[in-house]
C-alpha cells in the first residue's frame, strides 16, 4: 500500500476509541478488586447491636462492653458529676457538641445522653483510637491542676470531661463519640440501634 | 543482522550468549561499570541495602512456612516459629533485626546523598527511584510490624490506619476499607499478609532495579563530586573510573564482612535491641480492648511520629508528617549549588546539613518519649528545622561560598 493513501485521521481515531474503550473497560474491571477491599457480609454482621445491662451499674461506676470490637463506656453519673459539666464549659473545644458526627441527634444536650445521669460513649480517643481512662476524683492529677473528673487518654495526654467533651489543648481534635443506642426498660441498654433509625 | 548474534564465547556460555544478552549484561552493570576510584565508607551502604533486602526475601519466605495469618493464630504461630520449628528462632530473628538494619542502612545511604550531591543534575531520577523504595519499604515496615499480632502491631495498625480517618468526608470509609472491619481485625491481617509478602516486594524488587538501571545510565557520583566521564581515555574509559568488577566487589565483600558481624552480633545477643528492635509489648497477644500505656512506633518510625505528635490539631498533624516525606523528593531541585559535594561548599550548607541531622535524630529520640510539654516544644522546634532545611535548600545553596572543584578525583595516598 502507498503510504499517501493512508488514512491518519482514521488511524487517530481508531487508536483514540481503542484507548477510551480499553479504558472504561479497566475502570469496570477494577471494581470488584477495590470491592473486594470494603467489610464482607460476615464483618457487618458481627456489627450487629449489643445488648448490656446496666441494672447492677451503681453510681459512679463505669461498665465496659464490646461494640464492633471496640469498648463502649456506659457510667451512671451522681448528681455532683453531672453538675461539674457546666463549669467547664470554657476550657472545651466544642462545650456544645456542635460536630454533628460525634453524636446522635438525641445526645446533642448539655449531658450529650438519653438519660441524663447515664453516658454512653465510645472508648476510642478521637485523636488515634486509643483507649481513654476514667478518672472520677476531684483532685489535682499531673495532666490538669484543676481536674473535675472526666477521661485522661495515656496515648497523647488528650482529655475529656464527664460528658465525652474535649478539652482545649489536647491533640484529640473531637469530643468522644456518642453511638447510637436505646434503652430497652430501665435496665437494659441496646448499643448499635437508636430510636426510630435502627 | 536480525535474529543473529555474535558472541566472542565459545562453549555453554557461547551457546547461552547467542540466545541470552548474558555478557552484555555481565560488562554493562559489572565488569565495564566504572565506578569513581575515590568512594570511601558511605558508599557501603547502597550494597548493603539491598543484601538485607536478599536476606528478608530469603527468611520471609522460610518465616511463611509456618506463619499463620489469621487473628486468632498469628500470634501462637509465632511463638511457635521461636520455640518449636527447627532454627526457627534464628530465622525470625535475622528478619526482625533485618527490618531495623535496612532503615539503618537506607538512612546513611540517603544522609551520603544529601552530604555528596548525588541527587543533583543528571542523577534526579535515581533519588526518585530511592525515595519511591524508601516509601514503598516504609509500607513494607508497618504491614510487616501488623503480623505477629502482639498488642503493638494491633494499637500500631489502629493509630497508622486512624491517620486515613482525618481525611474530611471520606475518612471513615477509607478506615473501614483498609482495614476490611470496623477496627483492625482478621480481615484486616490476613490483606496485610498478602500485601507485605506478595504486592510490595514485587513492587521494592522492581524499584531496586530502575534505581540501579537509572544509576548505571549516569554513573556513579563520588564524595569529589566530579563526573569522571568527562575526563575519558582513548578506549572511551574514564580516567577516574574502576571496573564495578572486580574492584568494588572485592570492595563491597569487606563492607559485608563487617556489616553481618555486627548483624550476627545483634541476632544473637540483643534481637530486641533493648525495645528498640522488638517491642517489649508487642509479647503481648493483641488485645482491642486494652491499650498499652505507651503506644509508640519502631524506631526508625519516630521522626516522623514525633512530628506528627508535635502539631495539637489531627489533620495538620497528619499533613505534615506526610509532607516531611514528600518534600525529599523534590531535593533534586531545591539544591541549586554549582557543586555537589559537601567538600567544595561552604559554611552555611555544612551548617544546614549538622542542624538537619541533629533535629532528625532528636526527633527520633522524642517519637519514643511519652511526650510531656517540654518535649513537645523541642519537637516542634525541630520540626520547623527538619522543614527549613529543604525550604531554604534554594536560597542558601545558591548564597554560599564554594570552593573550586578539582578536574580529577582526589586521592589520598
Amino acid at each position: 500500500m502507498a503510504a499517501e493513501s493512508v488514512n491518519h485521521g482514521r488511524r487517530r481515531f481508531l487508536t483514540a476509541s481503542t484507548a477510551v474503550v480499553g479504558g472504561v473497560g479497566t475502570a469496570f474491571a477494577a471494581v470488584p478488586f477495590i470491592a473486594a477491599w470494603f467489610p464482607s457480609a460476615k464483618a457487618v454482621a458481627a456489627g450487629a447491636p449489643v445488648a448490656a445491662d446496666i441494672s447492677k451499674l451503681e453510681v459512679g461506676a463505669q461498665l465496659v462492653v464490646a461494640w464492633r470490637g471496640r469498648p463502649i463506656f456506659i457510667v451512671r453519673r451522681s448528681p455532683e458529676m453531672l453538675a461539674t459539666l457546666d463549669g467547664e464549659k470554657d476550657r472545651l473545644k466544642d462545650p456544645d457538641s456542635s460536630v454533628p458526627e460525634q453524636q446522635p441527634e438525641f445526645a446533642k444536650n448539655a449531658h450529650r445522653s438519653l438519660k441524663p445521669d447515664i453516658l454512653v460513649l465510645v472508648g476510642s480517643c478521637t485523636h488515634l483510637g486509643c483507649s481513654p481512662k476514667l478518672h472520677t476524683e476531684v483532685r489535682a492529677e499531673p495532666w490538669d491542676a484543676q481536674w473535675k473528673g472526666g477521661y485522661y487518654c495515656p496515648c497523647h495526654n488528650s482529655r475529656f470531661d464527664l460528658a465525652g467533651r474535649v478539652y482545649e489543648g489536647s491533640p484529640a481534635p473531637t469530643n468522644l463519640v456518642v453511638p447510637p443506642y436505646r434503652f430497652d426498660g430501665d435496665a437494659r441498654v441496646i448499643i448499635g440501634e437508636s430510636e426510630g433509625a435502627t | 543482522m536480525a535474529g543473529e548474534r555474535t558472541s566472542t564465547m565459545t562453549g555453554i556460555l557461547g551457546w547461552f550468549d547467542q540466545r541470552l544478552p548474558v555478557m552484555d549484561f555481565w560488562n554493562k552493570h559489572l565488569a565495564q561499570y566504572y565506578a569513581p576510584k575515590n568512594f570511601n565508607v558511605w558508599y557501603y551502604f547502597g550494597s548493603l541495602a539491598l543484601l538485607v533486602l536478599v536476606n528478608q526475601i530469603v527468611t520471609g519466605i522460610w518465616l511463611t512456612m509456618h506463619y499463620k495469618p489469621s487473628a486468632a493464630e498469628a500470634f501462637a504461630s509465632v511463638e511457635y516459629i521461636m520455640r518449636d520449628v527447627e532454627w526457627g528462632w534464628l530465622i525470625r530473628y535475622m528478619h526482625s533485626t533485618g527490618a531495623s538494619f535496612f532503615f539503618i542502612c537506607v538512612y546513611l545511604h540517603m544522609f551520603r546523598g544529601l552530604m555528596y550531591g548525588s541527587c543533583q543534575k543528571p542523577r534526579e531520577l535515581v533519588w526518585v527511584i530511592g525515595m519511591l523504595i524508601f516509601l514503598a519499604l516504609m509500607a513494607e515496615a508497618f504491614l510487616g510490624y501488623v503480623l505477629p499480632w502482639g498488642q503493638m502491631s494491633f494499637w500500631g495498625a489502629q493509630v497508622i490506619v486512624s491517620l486515613f480517618g482525618a481525611i474530611p468526608y471520606v475518612g471513615e470509609g477509607l478506615v473501614q476499607w483498609i482495614q476490611g472491619d470496623y477496627l483492625p481485625s482478621d480481615a484486616t491481617i490476613n490483606r496485610f499478609f498478602a500485601l507485605h509478602v506478595v504486592a510490595l516486594p514485587i513492587a521494592l524488587l522492581g524499584l531496586v532495579v530502575l534505581h540501579l538501571g537509572a544509576l548505571h545510565e549516569v554513573g556513579s557520583n563520588n564524595p569529589d563530586g566530579v563526573e569522571i566521564k568527562k575526563k575519558k581515555d582513548a578506549k572511551g574509559v574514564p580516567l577516574d573510573g574502576i571496573p564495578f568488577h572486580p574492584y568494588y566487589t572485592v570492595k563491597d565483600l569487606f563492607g559485608v564482612g563487617v556489616f553481618l558481624t555486627l548483624f550476627a552480633f545483634v541476632i544473637f545477643f540483643e534481637p530486641t535491641f533493648g525495645d528498640l528492635f522488638l517491642e517489649y509489648d508487642n509479647f503481648a497477644p493483641a488485645d482491642p480492648m486494652v491499650t498499652p500505656e505507651h503506644i509508640k512506633p519502631v524506631w526508625y518510625f519516630t521522626p516522623y511520629y514525633a512530628m506528627l505528635r508535635a502539631i495539637p490539631d489531627k489533620l495538620s498533624g497528619v499533613i505534615v508528617m506526610g509532607a516531611a516525606v514528600m518534600i525529599l523528593f523534590l531535593v533534586p531541585w531545591l539544591d541549586r549549588s554549582p557543586v555537589k559535594s559537601i567538600r567544595y561548599r561552604g559554611m552555611l550548607t555544612k551548617i544546614a546539613l549538622a542542624l538537619f541531622s541533629v533535629a532528625f535524630v532528636t526527633l527520633g529520640w522524642l517519637g519514643m518519649q511519652a511526650g510531656s510539654d517540654t518535649q513537645k516544644l523541642v519537637a516542634q522546634i525541630c520540626t520547623v528545622i527538619y522543614f527549613l532545611y529543604f525550604l531554604l535548600m534554594p536560597v542558601y545553596t545558591r548564597m554560599d561560598a564554594v570552593k573550586p572543584v578539582p578536574e580529577r578525583v582526589t586521592m589520598h595516598d
